[in-house]
């Protein structure tokens, strides 16, 4: 940000004042509502703090930390929750990209385009679970009607299999949110100048290697983008996987932040929830700072 | 549906091949596009297609053939059942509430926040904007314990305000305003100042008016994200009469068991009113989510 235009004229004494009362309102709620709980969550992950008991509760040192890391069920949940990851964002920002490439083509049915991919994306993440309850249904669900349609013929049970469970959530996130992706795209794509296709043509390069040397390496700062935002969404997933299995079968598809929704308040242990908070946070923190590295030195080469 | 990427071809009868090979290259690429872009759009369709179709097939029929498509005798039988069996109209006005109050508070803070940032000077100014970078990383989510203690202990548990409060600190919804205000040009905002014009008054009365597309841009992103919000009103909201549409309909299954035409009704009636936003204001939302100040 530069400031280095020059300061206002009459600076009065409200004046110097001005900026942070703006500000105030905001801050307020930011700090009650994400720093405030953000220190809360630190302290709570060193005391036995419960639900059940005001206040506190006994200091705990680093015990939670040594339960929590001990944990099995802990390493279990953040494995499903990287698994889930995995499995969305490479489908949503791949197929994303080509999508939006392919319909950057056409000027006259993109509209369609942009119903049918985005449509779903403003739907709740509720209806998006009852849709699927009654694709993936055992016998009458339409999942398995079109799995036996293409020559399945014993179509695997596809929320009740803990080897299927997480790919059938994942694939109905990637319907659910593909066209967010496919709007940033859209966006990005504008961004290139059509001289820039057009001159890729005059030299020659068909429409194949246009995309391949032009257009993809053009949008590397999108993708980037479209990646991290999609990496840090996935590590949080809950509402979907909460609706449609629970977690099950057997916890093969509880994510990291259902333990902390369960161990915090369903067993009302805050502490060791609150370690588990901390630990996911540190994670998609970490995921957020290599982005922005990557943006920063993406600007400085500009 | 015509393809606008072909190179005009000058002359289509020239004996050489190689720019008539280009054309076609050209042509037959664009044919395998469209075809790729409506098999997977018409794919993407069908999941909304068939629980619309599902939910005006009469129980019964459900029951003995689940995966048909058409029925002959189209009732609106399941969403009657609805409206008589859970809280719908409650469970509307719940989310149409907490949506409005939230992306009210959120457009008004986060606005003047950023004006504050964009346009005043202060000496704090810089920590307050590193800070609120800092605040974009964080997620929300995993703060749920904390905001729920600190709800429950003001007692907001199950009230319009407890849903609405921790949504409001929304930090991308700040950048986006931000963003929109660096681009004012410095000579309006100076003229206003010097004709003696308070900084409140020049941000209500020269900046918001001409503001109209970020705010509606942030509007909507706002609206439908507390609209869809599943989690945070799990958490705070028990009663059946307090809850939003999201959460009101979870507990749908429960109550009729698995007929299935009551469940897409149920996914219907949840998927109207945002298709409807969707549709009235495509432009913007895909506007609002292309300049979320990412670029």
């Amino acid at each position: 940000m530069a400031t280095t235009t020059a300061p206002t004229k009459a600076r009065g004494r409200g004046d110097r004042w001005a900026g942070p009362g703006m500000l105030l309102p905001f801050s307020l709620f930011y700090l009650l509502f994400l720093v405030g709980p953000l220190i809360y969550t630190v302290v709570a992950g060193f005391f036995e703090t419960s639900l059940l008991k005001s206040g506190l509760g006994d200091f705990a040192g680093l015990s939670n930390y040594a339960a929590v890391l001990g944990d099995s069920e802990f390493w279990r949940t953040l494995k499903n929750t990287l698994w889930f990851t995995v499995l969305t964002t490479v489908p949503l920002v791949l197929l994303s990209l080509v999508l939006a490439i392919l319909a950057d083509r056409f000027v006259r049915g993109r509209w369609f385009f942009r119903f049918a991919f985005f449509a779903p994306f403003v739907l709740p993440s509720a209806v998006v679970a009852l849709m699927f309850t009654f694709i993936y249904a055992d016998q009458v669900g339409l999942a398995q009607q079109a799995a036996k349609l293409v020559g399945v013929d014993t179509p695997p049970s596809w929320l009740g299999d803990p080897d299927w469970a997480m790919i059938s959530i994942a694939a109905a996130t990637v319907w659910w949110t593909l066209g967010f992706n496919f709007v940033l795209y859209l966006a990005g794509l504008q961004d290139i100048p059509r001289s820039v296709h057009e001159a890729a043509a005059i030299d020659g390069a068909g429409p194949w290697q246009r995309i391949r040397h032009v257009v993809v390496p053009m949008l590397g700062r999108t993708t980037t983008l479209v990646t991290v935002l999609q990496v840090v969404a996935s590590l949080k997933v809950f509402d979907q996987i909460y609706m449609l299995t629970n977690g099950g079968p057997d916890g093969s598809t509880r994510p990291s932040l259902q333990l902390i929704y369960d161990t915090g308040f369903v067993e009302g242990r805050v502490g060791y929830a609150s370690t588990v908070s901390l630990l996911l946070f540190v994670v998609i923190l970490l995921v957020s700072l290599v982005w922005f590295a990557l943006v920063r030195r993406a600007e400085k080469e500009r | 549906m015509t393809a606008t990427a072909t190179p005009p071809v000058t002359e289509q009868r020239t004996p050489a091949a190689e720019p008539r090979r280009k054309y076609d290259a050209e042509r037959l690429f664009n044919r395998v596009a469209l075809g790729v872009l409506v098999a997977f759009s018409l794919l993407w369709l069908v999941p909304l297609a068939w629980a619309l179709a599902t939910s005006i097939r009469p129980s019964q029929e459900v029951i003995t053939d689940p995966t048909s498509w058409f029925t002959a005798h189209p009732t609106l039988a399941a969403y009657g059942d609805l409206f008589d069996a859970g809280k719908l109209p409650y469970w509307y006005a719940n989310s149409f509430i907490t949506s409005i109050l939230t992306t009210v508070l959120t457009v008004l803070a986060g606005s003047l926040a950023a004006f504050a940032l964009s346009q005043t000077r202060f000496r704090a100014r810089r920590a307050a904007f590193v800070m609120l970078l800092a605040g974009i990383m964080i997620p929300g989510q995993v703060l749920m314990i904390p905001q729920f203690l600190a709800l429950q202990s003001a007692g907001l548990l199950n009230t319009y305000w407890g849903v609405v409060l921790p949504q409001v600190p929304n930090v991308v919804a700040v950048f986006v305003f931000k963003q929109f205000f660096d681009g004012i040009p410095r000579e309006l905002i100076d003229a206003a100042r010097a004709d003696g014009a308070s900084w409140l008054r020049t941000y209500r009365q020269i900046v918001m008016p001409i503001s109209r597309p970020v705010i509606s841009a942030v509007t909507i992103f706002v609206f439908v994200g507390v609209w869809n919000n599943f989690l945070w009103p799990l958490l705070v909201v028990t009663d059946p009469e307090m809850m939003t549409l999201p959460v009101g309909l979870t507990s749908v299954q429960d109550v009729f068991g698995v007929p299935y035409a009551q469940l897409m009704a149920s996914a219907v009636l949840g998927a109207i009113p945002l298709l409807a936003v969707f549709a009235l204001f495509q432009r913007r939302i895909v506007e609002g989510i292309a300049g979320t100040g990412l670029k």
